[in-house]
């Protein structure tokens, strides 16, 4: 079943020396499943995340055919209509929880503001949802962090927080934006499982965009490698380490392994043609 | 022979009850030549062992030696000459108005060197940058140019060690490799020393031959890199982060 159908996004950027394409003619589709954006950066995976909630302010330029929310389309909606797709339908945890939550509401003020914000609930219920919801992403005494400011909260905790409060209005798709790399590697494993749970309790949709290919491959179903705004290749994640395109062997063989030690890296070639090919469709 | 030497040492932040016992009783020597690694967490002490080294942070106890001169609280310039260090994050630790030029002519000046223009081309060209590179400004480099500049910024006294804090970790991976393998070939040409501080396991196999497991300010294990790869740490902290990375 498919939640989200993109077709034929643009994301443009008018400059001076003309108009820059950060996305270029990108389609896919998203169902209830774990979907992975990779590339490096300036690959256009970020803007792919941003430009279907409409978050690209202008001068930022989107264009697509179609992006459809289970038959609706989000392009021809209106910015007060858009409003009640973003949290309630559609959510999104952005990179660096430091810079996301409000540095001068408590935890607790903003979670509710969030859940009351798409549910006509009394402040009681709201609070005991935010607990429990608090509890569901394992932090462990809620009411203290509740009270607490974002300030007072470690990254890894910072980043659950995120997840809870995009989670609370209990959306259908989550777009993660590189939710764990600004986490250590032993709490990113546990921001992950945490998402990886609650997404597939609730059978939604998720966009996970990251440039941690071996992250990527343990943890996702499908895979789109994006290079300079457009899809190279799709392929299912287990498959991921029999990649086909030399962009994305270029990435995979450019990492270090503990078990295979080289003297050298491999450093990755750029072919002119990999921008110019047209881009694979992720649509199934 | 032992390049440096770092016996029982302690940072600490604050006083009173507001105390920060950031490293604890850390000790561990590097001979010359090799490269060695920290990892751990971030908070376990790791970049502050590095900070000590160099003279960042105010308050430490312990003995610190480098090719067996001890190292004095006030530091000689004879010291930066032998120790430089290259910082995480290659957006901050750069001059936002001084030109890739300014940046190292200003080190070299400050080390004595008579020779600065000669000097400048050719540490552009060890770190693979060129002449064409040398009057921009860091907003027109990107992330992997901008670290260049830092290691040739780093290189420019000529140092016998290198202190690398996380010096890939705001990287893509494509100019990780580049980064990595710049260092390596700097190493083996100008018979450099490294240690380097890293959360990634893998990259720290790639690049030492020793390293050290940190947590909560101690550390907790050293061996080298063949039990890293075989994944035989005793500690179980070590086997922690090697599952958690693999």
């Amino acid at each position: 079943m498919t939640l989200l159908d993109v077709e034929n996004l643009w994301v443009k950027f008018p400059s001076r020396q003309g108009v820059f394409d950060a996305v270029r003619g990108v389609s896919f589709t998203l169902g209830r499943e774990r979907l992975a954006i990779v590339g490096e950066s300036g690959s256009g995976k970020s803007m792919t995340g941003r430009a279907i909630l409409r978050l690209i302010r202008p001068p930022g330029i989107v264009t697509a055919d179609q992006v459809s929310l289970e038959g609706v389309d989000l392009m021809q909606k209106t910015e007060r209509e858009m409003r009640d797709v973003r949290g309630k339908r559609v959510s999104m945890v952005m990179q660096d929880p430091k810079f996301s939550l409000n540095p001068v509401m408590t935890i607790g003020q903003q979670i509710i503001e969030a859940y009351r914000l798409h549910n006509k609930a009394r402040k009681s219920i709201a609070y005991e949802n935010a607990l429990s919801m608090l509890e569901a992403v394992s932090i462990r005494d809620p009411e203290r962090v509740m009270r607490a400011y974002p300030h007072e909260m470690s990254g890894g905790m910072g980043q659950r927080i995120m997840i809870a409060m995009m989670l609370i209005p209990s959306p259908e798709i989550l777009i993660a934006d590189e939710p764990t790399s600004a986490l250590d590697v032993s709490v990113q494993r546990q921001v992950l499982s945490i998402i990886d749970t609650l997404v597939r309790d609730r059978g939604m949709g998720l966009i996970f965009i990251s440039h941690d290919l071996n992250l990527v491959a343990d943890f996702c179903d499908r895979v789109l490698i994006m290079y300079s705004g457009r899809i190279v290749e799709v392929c299912d994640a287990k498959n991921l380490h029999e990649a086909k395109h030399p962009y994305t062997r270029g990435l995979l063989n450019s990492l270090p392994r503990l078990n295979a030690p080289r003297k050298k890296l491999d450093v990755l070639s750029r072919d002119p043609a990999w921008s110019e090919a047209p881009s694979v469709s992720g649509r199934i | 022979m032992t390049m440096l030497t770092v016996e029982n040492l302690c940072v600490w932040f604050g006083g009173g009850r507001d105390r920060v016992d950031a490293v604890r009783q850390a000790s561990f020597h590097v001979e010359r030549g090799a490269s060695f690694g920290l990892v751990g967490e971030s908070g376990s002490g790791k970049s502050t062992i590095l900070r000590a080294i160099m003279g960042l942070a105010p308050n430490w106890s312990g003995a610190i030696s480098v090719d067996d001169q001890p190292v004095t609280k006030k530091r000689e310039k004879a010291f930066y000459k032998t120790v430089q260090m290259v910082f995480q994050d290659p957006y901050a630790s750069l001059h936002p108005r001084h030109s890739v030029d300014q940046v190292l002519g200003e080190t070299l000046h400050l080390h004595g060197f008579r020779d600065i223009d000669a000097r400048v081309v050719k540490l552009l060209d060890d770190v693979g940058l060129g002449g064409k590179f040398r009057f921009r400004y860091p907003h027109q480099l990107s992330g992997g140019q901008r670290q260049r500049v830092a290691i040739a910024r780093a290189l420019a006294p000529e140092p016998s060690i290198l202190l690398l804090d996380e010096p890939t970790s705001a990287l893509d991976v494509s100019v990780q490799a580049e980064i990595l393998n710049l260092l390596t070939d700097l190493r083996s040409e100008q018979k450099l020393t490294y240690v380097m501080v890293s959360h990634d396991l893998s990259v720290v196999g790639h690049m030492c031959e020793q390293l050290a497991v940190m947590k909560d300010g101690e550390i907790v294990e050293i061996m080298d890199v063949e039990t890293l790869r075989t994944a035989q740490a005793r500690h179980a902290y070590s086997q922690e982060l090697l599952a958690a990375s693999i």
